[in-house]
């Protein structure tokens, strides 16, 4: 008996002693988390602004675009946003971040960190307008006749009548979006800058184990995306008031 | 009050106004009747320049609305609108649908819209629909909450495109009633419908439009009883009085 409770329970603590040897060689030694922390912060950084800056975008593009499809104004401007959304959507978001960094900000000084903002700020732009215009593209039309033979001007039955309908609508994909933001923002250690990920490389080229740091940073991406998604089910929840019957 | 001078719509390649002249005096009810496709809703739609016309002159209240220079959004608020699908604003109570436009269009206070909205609402004896959703409520409801959404503006003309079509048959009345109301109070209204009933007893005048004109007009009672174009006739023989 006792040597069956031997033979399940030494390997156990064995692997458990590893294990704690691992744990405390990648994060506690040299107080390696803070790589982690500091690469956290740096993620959080970058997706947060690049949401903003992805967010004044595309609600500007979707305005102009479905501006132009209703009245028919706004044309050349229009022309820009649909070349701005075709070449942002039709080519890799790791080649725009080395061009915006190794290319447009060649010749200035420019933080690694506020690049990637930028450059994941602009990618991010382009989805958030597609989805703002389906968004408003959903709205019924009669709505906007209503707005306008209320005596609403164009742009304030947009800002009263179709867009926090739309805004409704869009939420779970706009949601997704700013969640792949967040994954997306992995990749911005091509240019060296420490975010999460990369803080994730930095402890694995110290202690040469490879699982407890992936390990982690994925659980770490793991939290923030649940609970972000928590955040927005909320949200959800609140603006879906007028859909009881 | 309105003035339409030589009236064309084209869409694309289709004519669908021919030239159409008419004149709407303050006070009168003019019904306008006439088969599918004939342009009773894009003409008027172009009273309020929903559409735009392509050609031709509309005039309210002594003012040319479809020349430049002219502010729309100003003359609409003067001009109230009744949808066939009522398009009440899904995202805001009833009292909110009513009181939006008056509020943000700073034509009145918050506290005298909303008594406003009240008085309007019990009027119309859905007083206690005020923190509703428009889903929350029948379609006869719906379209005399959007009645009232346009009263709320205080408008001089109230134009309504197929106000019943979208109804269950046991809601027209409802909703035909509260424009009988209307109608006793003296407002100027154009009506294009399809119920006979409510144009003999409410409307002072006729419009028959097919193909784009305005082919016969006379009052209710000549107009059922007498009716003198071949189109008219062939329309009446077919439709249900």
């Amino acid at each position: 008996m006792e040597s069956i409770i031997n033979g399940i329970s030494q390997p156990l603590s064995n692997w458990w002693a590893g294990f704690r040897e691992d744990f405390i060689n990648n994060f506690i030694t040299d107080n390696r988390w803070l790589f982690l922390w500091r690469g956290l912060l740096c993620t959080l950084q970058i997706t947060f602004f690049a949401a903003i800056i992805g967010i004044v975008i595309g609600f500007f593009v979707a305005l102009v675009r479905t501006t132009n499809i209703y009245t028919g104004k706004l044309r050349f401007l229009n022309g820009i946003c649909k070349l701005y959304t075709t070449v942002i959507r039709g080519t890799p978001v790791v080649t725009q971040l080395l061009i915006i960094y190794y290319v447009i900000f060649a010749t200035v000084n420019i933080e690694k960190t506020l690049a990637a903002i930028v450059a994941f700020g602009i990618n991010s732009g382009a989805y958030v307008a597609e989805i703002v215009r389906s968004g408003i593209m959903s709205i019924d039309r009669g709505q906007i006749e209503a707005g306008r033979s209320l005596g609403f001007s164009y742009v304030k039955t947009m800002w009263y009548i179709v867009m926090p309908q739309a805004f409704k609508n869009i939420l779970p994909a706009l949601a997704n979006e700013f969640i792949a933001l967040l994954k997306e923002t992995s990749v911005s250690g091509y240019i060296a800058t420490q975010d999460l990920a990369k803080a994730g490389d930095i402890i694995q080229s110290r202690t040469y184990s490879a699982y407890m740091p992936l390990i982690a940073v994925a659980l770490i991406y793991l939290v923030l995306v649940v609970g972000l998604t928590a955040c927005v089910n909320r949200l959800e929840r609140r603006l879906g008031r007028s859909d009881n019957r | 009050m309105i003035t339409v001078k030589n009236l064309y719509k084209k869409f694309d390649n289709l004519e669908v106004l021919r030239g159409i002249n008419e004149t709407i005096e303050r006070g009168e009810k003019v019904v306008i009747i006439g088969p599918s496709g004939s342009g009773k809703s894009t003409f008027l739609r172009c009273l309020n320049l929903l559409e735009m016309p392509t050609s031709g002159e509309v005039w309210f209240e002594g003012q040319q609305i479809n020349a430049p220079g002219c502010d729309i959004n100003l003359v609409r608020r003067k001009m109230g609108m009744v949808f066939q699908h009522f398009n009440l604003f899904p995202h805001l109570t009833i009292l909110e649908n009513i009181t939006l436009a008056p509020i943000k269009l700073k034509i009145m206070d918050k506290a005298s819209a909303i008594e406003k909205a009240r008085k309007l609402l019990s009027r119309i004896g859905l007083a206690d629909k005020e923190n509703a959703y428009p889903a929350q409520l029948s379609g006869g409801q719906k379209q005399r909450i959007a009645i009232v959404r346009s009263l709320a503006m205080s408008p001089d003309v109230m134009l309504f495109d197929e106000p019943t079509s979208a109804l269950d048959p046991e809601m027209v009345g409802e909703v035909l009633d509260v424009m009988r109301e209307l109608a006793e109070e003296g407002m100027t209204m154009v009506v294009v419908t399809h119920e006979m009933g409510f144009a003999r007893e409410v409307a002072t005048r006729v419009l028959f439009m097919d193909n784009g004109q305005i082919v016969e007009q006379n009052t209710p009672r000549e107009f059922f009883t007498s009716p003198k174009n071949p189109r008219t006739i062939e329309f009446l023989s077919k439709v249900i009085i």
